[in-house]
């Protein structure tokens, strides 16, 4: 039998991540394809924890910790040292949380992919500050309760569309991929390796203990918010050209919702409104794959 | 090669001549004809590097960071606003032990608005364990970018060289452009034995607890000391190759001096000339240049200090709700000496403010006159 998904692992047990951590997973699936040619840069999140405190590591990669806002400025300056030292192989990764992302260090990320720096910026996505003790965050999605949107004022703002915003820099190549479709992921960091200049990969990882979820469930519901559509899994060619991964027939989104603490408070309205939101988008993201289609025919036929 | 230019232009050829591998830096007032100059020498390919063009200092500095990680010879610069928006990155740049060199053009701090001369944003800095030199002169600045090097890389402390606004930086004045090979016979290239490598991985600023946290600073303190004595050799060394030799700090007329000047870059350049005219008039007066500020030359001050007369520190910079940063850490350095003089504590030439000949020599009369100092500080000239 030929395994689909790489024998090799780069990362170790040991580490300092909460049961069921999604984050992990991600990281492990990451590193079996990136190998161990690779340079890690880590900001603030709960990967500066989960990797293991002085002197221990666990990801078995060079990892330069850095400051919360500057992954991806780092990850530049690393490319570019290892370039003046004859060193174009090593893959250069950025690995930070949603917070690093979409928040506090957008503004870099966004100097690096308009510079279409050659390096790969990774987000695994938990969807709010977990490693501060879940706090909301530009990732976390309309409706969930953290520890400052709670419940009688949960979070009113929707889940900012970061993809989005990568591909208005026509960024050769940005994916979304979830721990519970490994082999996609893998695929998706294979495209990110190969492609030349700024890559991003927008993983989908679920937190037992922010999403108030148990442990076993956290592959389970990482794989139901693909399958109602909540986090579509895709892939965005030079800012421009879209692909669904899958289109799953949509299961109803309670199932998704039901199992998770964050969205207990929820009136069947409030899920009903949180459902408009995801069909809103889903379409949207449908409709630009299908404009995108002549695109990817032509590719197949050169 | 004999060439006339501005201190901002001596900062991009030092980095050309100690032939730095990764710039990034974002431009501001009144650096931009650092980045300028590099943009363009690395454009021409007189300079082989990797120019990252960043969107704020913030993110030079960190990428700085990652090119001296990966095992990069690395430059930036940048002033005042800019300075203070590294501040995190700084503090995060030593810590990492990188021996980044940095220009930083000292311009006051906003509101209001000024892009003149003064340096309390990089005192600002001064407990972010960066070495810190002050420059005199253009060709001082272009000197130094290379001296940095060779100290930072010893014991892989970031280090910032510091020039006034306009005064240095926009003043043209002759250099001699030092020749390559000497210069890379003077600074071989850097190997760095701590760098992100695939074959030796390891985590660098992991989650470190009070059991080892404590030590990790201390190996900072005693590796920025050790600058003290590598200023001194690699001066000299310096001197001997180049003709000009430099220290921790510059005396003038000092040996036989009561009445000791204790100032910083172009303020100590400009009293020279006060100095001579006043030994003229019979004043024993004599200068001290702090050239090196961080590490601070305490040792050497209390030699060159103590059992004089009196002393006065003008310090372009305020701390505020205490004094200048010259001035208390010289008296500072002093406080057990017993033969420690009464130290006078002048403000002056704040935003860019002129401090001319005469001001100086205000200075100087006003201690000379005053038996023994009176209150903290003087605002010399100030329209209350």
């Amino acid at each position: 039998m030929k395994y689909t998904i790489p024998e090799q692992e780069i990362m170790c047990s040991g580490h300092k991540a909460c049961q069921g951590c999604g984050a992990t997973l991600a990281m492990r699936y990451a590193l079996k394809a990136l190998g161990p040619k690779t340079i890690l840069t880590i900001p603030a999140c709960c990967w500066s924890v989960i990797d293991g405190p002085f002197p221990y590591s666990s990801v078995g990669v060079p990892l330069f910790h850095t400051a919360f806002e500057t992954a991806a400025s780092v990850a530049s300056g690393i490319r570019a040292g290892l370039t003046m030292r004859g060193d174009t192989e090593t893959n250069v990764v950025a690995w930070a949380g949603d917070g690093g992302t979409f928040d506090i260090g957008i503004q870099a990320l966004s100097g690096t992919v308009e510079r279409n720096d050659n390096v790969i910026y990774i987000c695994y996505d938990n969807e709010a500050y977990m490693n501060t003790g879940v706090q909301r965050s530009s990732a976390t999605p309309w409706g969930a309760v953290t520890t400052t949107t709670p419940p009688r004022h949960f979070k009113k703002e929707r889940k900012k569309d970061m993809m989005g915003i990568l591909a208005a820099h026509s960024i050769p190549y940005t994916a979304s991929a979830s721990i519970a479709y490994p082999e996609d992921l893998i695929k998706k960091v294979n495209r990110a390796k190969e492609t030349p200049g700024a890559k991003f990969l927008h993983i989908f990882a679920s937190c037992p203990p922010g999403w108030k979820t148990a442990p076993e469930l956290s592959v389970q519901l990482a794989r139901l918010a693909v399958q109602t559509h909540v986090f579509p899994l895709y892939e965005i060619y030079e800012g421009r050209y879209y692909k669904l991964s899958m289109d799953p027939k949509k299961k109803p989104i309670i199932d998704y919702i039901k199992p998770q603490g964050r969205f207990r408070h929820l009136t069947e309205e409030q899920v009903a409104e949180m459902d408009k939101q995801v069909d809103e988008r889903y379409d949207r993201l449908k409709e630009q794959a299908e404009r995108s289609k002549p695109w990817f025919e032509k590719q197949k036929k050169n | 090669m004999q060439k006339v230019m501005m201190g901002n232009h001596a900062l991009s050829w030092g980095a050309k001549l100690s032939r730095a591998e990764v710039i990034a830096a974002y431009p501001i007032t009144p650096q931009t004809e650092v980045v300028e100059l590099l943009s363009n020498m690395c454009a021409d390919g007189s300079l082989k590097a990797e120019f990252i063009k960043v969107e704020s200092e913030h993110s030079a500095m960190a990428a700085s960071m990652g090119a001296a990680a990966a095992g990069a010879r690395t430059f930036t610069a940048t002033s005042s606003q800019g300075l203070a928006l590294m501040h995190e990155v700084l503090h995060w740049a030593t810590g990492a032990r990188l021996p980044i060199v940095m220009g930083n053009i000292n311009r006051a701090m906003a509101p209001p608005w000024s892009i003149w001369t003064e340096q309390t944003d990089s005192i600002a800095q001064r407990d972010t364990g960066w070495i810190q030199i002050y420059t005199s002169s253009i060709q001082e600045i272009m000197d130094s970018v290379i001296q940095a090097y060779k100290v930072a890389e010893q014991i892989y402390i970031p280090t910032m060289l510091v020039l006034d606004s306009f005064v240095l930086s926009h003043t043209n004045e002759n250099c001699d452009i030092p020749d390559q090979d000497k210069v890379d016979a003077y600074l071989p290239r850097f190997e760095n034995a701590y760098r992100l490598n695939t074959d030796k991985p390891a985590a660098f600023g992991g989650l470190t607890g009070p059991d080892w946290y404590y030590e990790l600073r201390y190996k900072i303190e005693r590796d920025i000391q050790k600058a003290i004595p590598l200023f001194t050799e690699t001066g000299k060394e310096f001197g001997e190759m180049f003709g000009r030799e430099y220290g921790l700090v510059e005396t003038y007329k000092l040996d036989d001096a009561d009445v000791v000047l204790v100032a910083s870059a172009s303020i100590a350049s400009t009293a020279r000339p006060v100095i001579d005219a006043m030994r003229k008039e019979g004043h024993k007066v004599g200068l001290v240049r702090i050239r090196v500020f961080r590490p601070f030359p305490s040792e050497l001050l209390r030699k060159l200090l103590a059992g004089r007369k009196k002393v006065l520190v003008i310090d372009r910079n305020i701390s505020f709700g205490m004094s200048g940063a010259f001035y208390a850490e010289t008296k500072a350095a002093l406080y057990n000496e017993k033969k420690a003089p009464p130290m006078w504590g002048y403000i002056a030439g704040l935003g860019g403010r002129d401090v001319p000949l005469n001001v100086i020599r205000d200075m100087i009369e006003q201690t000379i006159a005053e038996e023994h100092p009176e209150g903290d500080i003087v605002w010399i000239g100030v329209k209350r």
